[in-house]
C-alpha cells in the first residue's frame, strides 16, 4: 500500500515553490547571467546596449596574466585555510570545555554566540579601533619595541588582522554546532574510557573527533567557502586594512568588489568572479570526494 | 468581485482625471538630486535643496545622500540601468572621465539654454571649469563644491620653534621641520598616502605632468608618466624626511588621518583641502592659533595654478521633460551670488564665480578671524592660466589608478620598495587600467 500524498494539480505545488523560485531567479540566476554577459564583452559602466563588444577570453587571459591576480589567490587560500582552522580550533576547544560542565559553562554557552551575530562591517570597525597601531587598544604593545605590532606597516600584520577578525567572528557558530554534536555523543562512552583511564586529550582524539565528524566537516565546508568568498571577509577586508599594506591582504572578494564598483570595470570583475565560482566548485568537489570518505556518518 | 474592481478603477480614473482638470491643485513637480557628501556637510546640501523648495512653488527637488562619492556613482550607474535614475547627480573629480563618456547625461550648457537660463560660463575660474569641460571648454556638468589642497601650520609651534614666517617653498618645510623637532615635537610634518595633495597638485604646481597627451584630454591612448618626473625627486625627499623622522605618515589605517593629527597638534604641518578649513577651526583646541597657506613649491620653481578637487553636477538624460526645467531652475539658483555666499561660508568650499568670489570679498569676508586665509585657495587655483599640465585630469578608471599610487606609497614608505620601484608599480598598474578603459570605449571620441 503506498499512502503517499501526491498533490493532484501541478501548479499547486509550483505556487507554494514560487516565492523561492522568484528569489532564486532573480538574486542567484539573473545575475549569473549578467556575469557571464560581462565576462565575454566589455562592459560599459552606464551601459549601452548593443555597443557591447564581444571580446572572447580576453577578460580570462588578462585575469590570468597578471600577477597580483595569482598573488591574491594564494592570499585567498591561505586566509581561508588560516582563519578556518583557527576558527574551528578555538572553538572546539571551547565547546569540549563547556561539554565537561566546567564552572560557568552555562553562561559562556549563552555568550559565545553573539559574535556571529554581529555584522561584519561593525566587526571590522570595533577591531580596527582595538588594534590600530598608534591609538588603538593595542598601542600600548608599540611602546615596549617600536612596530612590535602595525597592521598598517608590515602585511604579515595586516593578515593576521583579518584572520582574527574573521575567526573571532565564526567562533561562536562553529561553537554552537560543535557543542549540540559533542552532546549528542553517548556518556557512557566518555564514562567507560575514563575508568580504562584516559585522559580529556585522548577521549577528545579516540571518541569525540571521530564521533563528531559528521559536524566537523559541515562546519568546515561552511566556514571554508564563507571565508574564501563570503561577504563577512570582504566587510573585515574592507574597514581593516582596505587590501593593504600595498595589497598584502587583496583577497579575491575584496579584489572583485573594488575593481567592478569603486573601479567600474566590470567585465574584469565578471572574469574573476566567475574564476572564483570555478575554484568554489573545484574546492567543494575536492572536500565531498576526499574528506567526507573519511567521514562516518553512523 | 470583477465588478467591483472594475468600479474601483473607473472611480479613481475619475478622479485623477477631476483632479487634473483643477489648475489650482496642480502637483509640484518632483525630481530627485543624489549627493556623496555626508556628516555636517551632507547637512548643508539638505539646507540648500530646502532653500530652494522654500524659494518657489513650481518645483520640489527631492535630495539624498548616498554617503560618499564612490558610492554615488556606483548607486547612479545602478538605477540608471534599471532607469529610475535622479535627474542630477554629484560626481567627484576622478569620476568625470566616466560621465563624459557614457553618454548618459545632459550637458550643462545645453541645458541652460533649453530652458531659457542665459547664463555667463567665462565666469567660472578657468581653473575649475576646465576640470568639466569639453576640450572646446564647454562645461558639461556644474562646478559645485570645489576646492584645492592647501598647506595647514600650527602658529604657537612655530612660535616656539623659532620659525618666523609661513613656508613657501620645500626647503623652508625641511627648515621648520628640523627647528620643530629641536624643540620637542614629536611630528613636524604629516602626510598620508593620497595622492591627490601630494602627486597631482604637486605635479600641477610645478608643471609636471602625470600623464601623456596633455593628462589625457587629447585621447584615451594616453599612458602615465609620473615615474619620469620631479615627483620622483619630491617623494625621495618625503622619504629620507621620513626616515629621519621629520615627516610622519599618519594613516586612518594607523589609527588618525592627518586633519584629526593636525587638529589633536600632533602634527605642526599637513597639506589638505581648504574644505577642511571650517572643521579645522571648529575641532581644533579653542585659542590655538594656526594658519594656511599655499601648497610650498621647491625653489627656483615657477610656481603654476593649482588644480580644483571636490564634485561637480551631472544632469542625467531620460527624464521627464518637466523635471528638466527644475533641474535648470536648482543650478540656476544655487549659482546666484546669495547663494554662493552661503554655501562657501557654511562649508569651506570656494567660489566658483568671479562674481561670487568679488561679492564675497567686498563684503569684507575673508577678514572675519574665522575665513582668513580662504581666499589664498582661490590665489592658488588662479595663480597663473591653466597649462596643458594643470588644466585637469582625464584618465579613465582614474580612482583605481589613484589607489595604485597610494599602494605603491605604502610600498615605499612602508615596505622595501624604492620611490623609482614603487612609482613604476604604481605606472605599470595604471597603465593596465588605461588600456582596459581605452578598449572599453573604443571609438568614443573625447570631445
Amino acid at each position: 500500500m503506498n499512502k503517499r500524498a501526491v498533490f493532484k494539480s501541478w501548479w499547486l505545488p509550483v505556487l507554494f515553490a514560487l516565492p523561492q523560485l522568484l528569489l532564486i531567479l532573480f538574486f542567484f540566476y539573473w545575475p549569473a547571467i549578467s556575469v557571464f554577459n560581462w565576462a565575454f564583452s566589455l562592459e560599459p559602466a552606464f551601459g549601452g546596449a548593443g555597443e557591447r563588444l564581444f571580446v572572447g577570453f580576453d577578460n580570462f587571459r588578462e585575469v590570468f596574466a597578471d600577477g597580483e591576480y595569482w598573488r591574491s589567490v594564494s592570499l585567498s587560500l591561505f586566509f581561508a585555510f588560516t582563519a578556518t582552522g583557527l576558527s574551528m580550533l578555538i572553538a572546539f576547544v571551547l565547546a569540549i570545555c563547556v561539554d565537561r560542565q566546567l564552572k560557568g559553562s552555562g553562561l559562556f554557552r549563552f555568550f559565545y554566540i553573539w559574535p556571529y551575530a554581529i555584522a561584519a562591517p561593525a566587526v571590522g570597525l570595533a577591531f580596527r579601533f582595538i588594534f590600530a597601531p598608534e591609538s588603538g587598544l593595542i598601542a600600548v604593545v608599540n611602546t615596549w619595541s617600536p612596530d612590535l605590532w602595525n597592521p598598517a606597516k608590515y602585511g604579515s600584520h595586516a593578515m593576521i588582522l583579518i584572520i582574527i577578525c574573521f575567526a573571532w567572528k565564526w567562533i561562536g557558530y562553529n561553537f554552537i554546532f560543535m557543542t549540540a554534536g559533542l552532546q549528542s555523543i553517548p556518556r557512557s562512552l566518555l564514562e567507560a574510557s575514563s575508568m580504562d583511564g584516559s585522559g580529556p586529550v585522548r577521549r577528545a582524539l579516540d571518541i569525540q573527533i571521530p564521533l563528531l565528524a559528521p559536524t566537523l566537516f559541515f562546519l568546515l565546508v561552511l566556514n571554508l567557502t564563507e571565508s574564501f568568498v563570503g561577504p563577512d571577509t570582504f566587510g573585515i577586508v574592507d574597514l581593516t586594512t582596505e587590501g593593504g599594506p600595498n595589497k598584502a591582504t587583496d583577497v579575491m572578494v575584496y579584489r572583485i568588489v573594488s575593481e567592478a564598483f569603486r573601479g567600474l570595470n566590470y567585465s574584469g570583475a565578471a572574469a574573476q568572479s566567475l574564476v572564483l565560482i570555478a575554484l568554489i566548485m573545484v574546492f567543494t568537489f575536492i572536500q565531498f570526494r576526499f574528506v567526507e570518505r573519511r567521514v562516518h556518518y553512523k | 468581485m470583477q465588478g467591483f474592481g472594475v468600479k474601483i478603477g473607473l472611480a479613481a480614473g475619475l478622479l485623477v482625471v477631476g483632479l487634473g482638470a483643477t489648475p489650482a491643485m496642480a502637483e509640484k513637480v518632483k525630481f530627485e538630486f543624489w549627493y556623496g557628501l555626508s556628516g555636517d556637510l551632507g547637512e548643508r546640501v539638505q539646507d540648500a535643496c530646502k532653500k530652494f523648495n522654500d524659494s518657489q512653488a513650481n518645483f520640489e527637488i527631492v535630495c539624498t545622500s548616498q554617503n560618499g562619492y564612490p558610492e554615488t556613482v556606483q548607486n547612479a550607474i545602478a538605477a540608471y540601468r534599471a532607469k529610475k535614475h535622479p535627474a542630477i547627480v554629484q560626481v567627484f573629480d576622478g569620476g568625470t572621465l566616466d560621465l563624459m563618456l557614457s553618454g548618459a547625461f545632459v550637458p550643462a550648457k545645453k541645458l541652460m539654454e533649453d530652458n531659457g537660463y542665459k547664463i555667463d560660463w567665462s565666469n567660472y575660474f578657468p581653473g575649475i571649469a576646465n576640470y568639466y569641460a569639453t576640450a572646446k571648454g564647454e562645461l558639461n556638468s556644474f562646478p559645485f563644491n570645489s576646492s584645492t589642497a592647501m598647506f595647514y601650520y600650527n602658529v604657537d609651534a612655530f612660535t616656539k620653534a623659532g620659525i618666523q614666517s609661513a613656508p613657501e617653498t620645500w626647503e623652508d618645510v625641511e627648515a621648520a621641520a628640523r627647528k620643530l623637532k629641536a624643540a620637542g615635537y614629536a611630528c613636524p610634518f604629516g602626510f598620508s598616502f593620497d595622492s591627490w595633495a601630494t602627486v597631482e597638485q604637486f605635479s600641477a604646481i610645478h608643471n609636471q605632468p602625470i600623464a601623456t597627451k596633455n593628462n589625457g584630454y587629447d585621447g584615451l591612448d594616453t599612458e602615465l608618466t609620473l615615474n619620469k618626473t620631479k615627483l620622483v625627486d619630491h617623494l625621495t625627499f618625503f622619504k629620507k624626511m621620513t626616515d629621519e623622522g621629520l615627516f610622519v605618515v599618519k594613516t586612518k589605517q594607523l589609527g588618525m588621518d592627518v586633519v584629526p593629527a593636525f587638529t589633536s597638534e600632533t602634527c605642526q604641518m599637513i597639506q589638505s583641502s581648504i574644505a577642511d578649513h571650517g572643521t579645522i577651526g571648529k575641532t581644533i583646541k579653542q585659542g590655538a592659533k594656526w594658519d594656511v597657506t599655499m601648497l610650498p613649491v621647491w625653489k627656483g620653481t615657477a610656481r603654476q595654478n593649482s588644480m580644483v578637487g571636490g564634485a561637480s553636477l551631472w544632469v542625467l538624460n531620460n527624464r521627464p521633460e518637466a523635471e528638466y526645467k527644475g533641474a535648470a531652475a536648482f543650478l540656476n539658483f544655487i549659482a546666484q551670488p546669495d547663494m554662493v555666499e552661503w554655501w562657501s561660508t557654511v562649508t569651506g568650499y570656494i567660489p566658483v564665480t568671479k562674481t561670487g568670489f568679488e561679492a564675497m570679498k567686498a563684503k569684507g569676508f575673508y577678514d572675519q578671524p574665522a575665513f582668513k586665509g580662504r581666499e589664498k585657495a582661490i590665489a592658488s587655483l588662479t595663480f597663473t592660466p591653466t597649462s596643458a599640465n594643470t588644466r585637469g585630469i582625464r584618465l579613465g578608471g582614474f580612482p583605481q589608478i589613484r589607489k595604485e599610487i597610494s599602494d605603491a606609497m605604502e610600498g615605499i614608505f612602508f615596505g622595501k620598495l624604492t620611490v623609482q620601484a614603487g612609482l613604476d608599480q604604481a605606472v605599470e598598474r595604471g597603465n593596465v587600467i588605461l588600456r582596459r578603459f581605452e578598449k572599453t570605449y573604443a571609438g568614443k571620441a573625447l570631445n
